[in-house]
């Protein structure tokens, strides 16, 4: 984990500040919940080796959201933790996309739902790494090398799906049918996205987003499954509208935090 | 020669006598290869079935770091399940098997596992009281006469005491917090005292597999043994946290250099023995309803291997 005194800010305007303050929350709420999500798994997956790679997963994802919210408390630079960003926030105030907090489901639809972000993860962090934040950079060299075993391990299991026997196949085109509909609200850029991505501080997204139908189509064709195409897209967890599951999901995670405030752990 | 006259079974038990590994292809008593099976088996399934008491609590963990921490510990004892599920295979079972005798209630698992995790602080007495018997029982194995069973225990009990550790400091921040928590943590040592003590297994009048395999030197010490050198480690820490064992009998005794202590109440500990546990259907039915709804996973891997190969020929 990174020590405070070794974050780095970069030299911008307050309204700069804040509005990367927000979009680093929005990676630290989507990882970590995402993470939870994963490690509800832990102890009933449907193969030890598998129960193993979520959980490895969903820690690499967990040391990420840390890394983002250490980051974030340092740039909005008002003394709270990253637990108290994590515990002692609402769901309205969560910035996380509305995929992450979908629930897991049967393995089909927490391998599609993997399987999104990871392709969308993989080659966000590609461009993060180079980008001009330096903090954000760091973060991100270190988490693509575990965001590229993300996708391989998601992609390899939408093909055996896609590919196994009839019910498999049934299974995932059911939670591609029940969880596309997630998939655009990854690149299309909200407000604080679109400020950042005109300071440049952010990539354009037209540029993930073909890396990604590119990778989508290879693992998809592979799979023999079709790519979705013309669905209606999903949006408003980046500025807080999310559907009914993150409340639930909240009130567990928070729920000691809630009950016994201010008290170390 | 005189050698040339013993017998596989004398020539086989004068190897063990001279600490000389059994490996996987070496001759061995069919009763010594069974009592292996039983053994490491139902070591991974406690590994497995235990990922579930503290997993009931890695979604409620109150910081990240105690997330992450209590998350990597359990994944850790998934590990530790492959190692000896991996073990007991050199012995020609399979894993499929084994899964199908923990699923009927035929194989067994550390009764332990069959109690609830109420509070947070289950989680740092699980650690500290429940790995560290665990650590207890299994240290000796590393030195156990079969040799993948030993060298699969190096790599758990270096783990293991990762675990206590971590278990540890939870207690130890509890104790040091609010009024709240360190009756948090009374209470959770009030609840898993006993059960612990248990976890030795009968006592050793009641204890028929104990001396055959104390010969066979697959055990090193015997049940009591074991849980006298627990009591007299844990004592003194529960002072250092300030916390009270949950027994009127305890007391030194300087004449033994150890503690005197209650008795076990062995009737509860047969009741979950038997699957009358608290938690003993529900921990089963999790087992049973993972696997089963797995099913079809598992089937699709399989055919989509054979396709592979198929196309690859």
């Amino acid at each position: 984990m990174q020590d405070s005194h070794t974050i780095v800010v970069p030299d911008v305007t307050p309204e700069l500040r804040q509005q990367l303050f927000e979009y680093v929350l929005q990676l630290a709420d989507t990882s970590l919940i995402l993470a939870h999500r994963l490690s509800e798994w832990c102890g009933h997956g449907p193969i030890l080796e598998q129960d193993l790679a979520m959980a490895n997963i969903s820690l690499d994802l967990l040391g990420e959201a840390r890394s983002y919210y250490q980051y974030a408390a340092e740039l909005e630079g008002r003394g709270r933790t990253e637990d108290d960003l994590a515990y002692l926030r609402n769901a309205v105030e969560y910035r996380n996309v509305l995929l992450a907090e979908q629930p897991n489901g049967d393995f089909a639809h927490t391998i599609v739902r993997q399987f999104i972000y990871d392709a969308f993860h993989y080659h966000l962090l590609l461009h993060l790494q180079t980008g001009p934040d330096k903090q954000l950079a760091a973060i991100a060299e270190k988490s693509v090398k575990e965001a590229a075993y993300h996708v391989k391990w998601s992609a390899e299991w939408i093909i055996r799906l896609g590919d196994g026997t009839e019910e498999s196949r049934h299974r995932v085109e059911a939670a591609i049918n029940a969880l596309w509909r997630y998939s655009g609200e990854l690149t299309t850029p909200s407000a604080t996205e679109q400020v950042l991505q005109a300071a440049g501080f952010l990539p354009d997204y037209a540029a993930i987003q073909q890396q990604i139908d590119q990778h989508v189509e290879r693992v998809f064709v592979e799979a023999t499954l079709p790519v979705p195409q013309g669905v209606f897209m999903q949006k408003g967890g980046k500025i807080g509208r999310h559907s009914e599951h993150l409340g639930y999901l909240l009130a567990e995670l928070q729920y000691l935090q809630r009950t016994y405030p201010g008290l170390q752990w | 020669m005189e050698t040339l006259e013993l017998t596989q079974e004398e020539q086989f038990q004068a190897r063990i006598d001279e600490d000389i590994r059994i490996e996987p292809k070496d001759w061995m008593p069919e009763a010594y290869r069974k009592t292996l099976i039983r053994q490491i088996s139902q070591h991974a399934h406690s590994e497995l079935v235990g990922m579930l008491p503290e997993g009931n609590w890695i979604t409620r963990a109150p910081s990240l770091k105690r997330k992450s921490i209590l998350l990597a510990k359990v994944q850790d004892e998934a590990g530790h399940g492959l190692y000896l599920y991996s073990a007991a295979e050199t012995l020609g079972a399979s894993r499929d098997q084994m899964l199908a005798d923990l699923h009927s209630g035929k194989a067994k698992y550390s009764s332990i596992f069959n109690y609830p995790t109420l509070s947070w602080a289950d989680m740092g007495t699980i650690g500290w009281l429940v790995d560290g018997a665990a650590i207890l029982n299994q240290v000796p194995l590393c030195r156990t006469s079969y040799g993948p069973y030993a060298r699969a225990m190096v790599r758990v009990c270096k783990e293991e005491s990762f675990h206590q550790r971590q278990g540890f400091e939870i207690m130890q921040t509890l104790c040091e917090g609010a009024t709240e928590q360190k009756a948090m943590a009374q209470e959770a040592l009030n609840r898993w005292w006993w059960p612990t003590l248990m976890m030795f297994g009968p006592a050793d009048a009641d204890s028929p597999n104990t001396e055959q395999s104390m010969k066979w030197r697959i055990k090193r010490f015997t049940n009591d043994e074991l849980r006298q050198k627990f009591v007299d480690m844990m004592v003194p820490q529960a002072e250092f946290l300030g916390l009270t064992v949950p027994d009127d009998k305890l007391q030194w005794n300087e004449a033994k250099q150890g503690y005197d202590f209650g008795d076990v109440d062995w009737a509860e500990f047969w009741d979950v023995v038997k699957g009358n546990g608290p938690c003993s259907r529900e921990r089963l039915q999790a087992r049973v309803d993972a696997w089963d709804q797995g099913a079809w996973v598992r089937e699709a891997a399989l055919a989509h291997a054979e396709k592979r190969k198929q196309r690859a020929a």
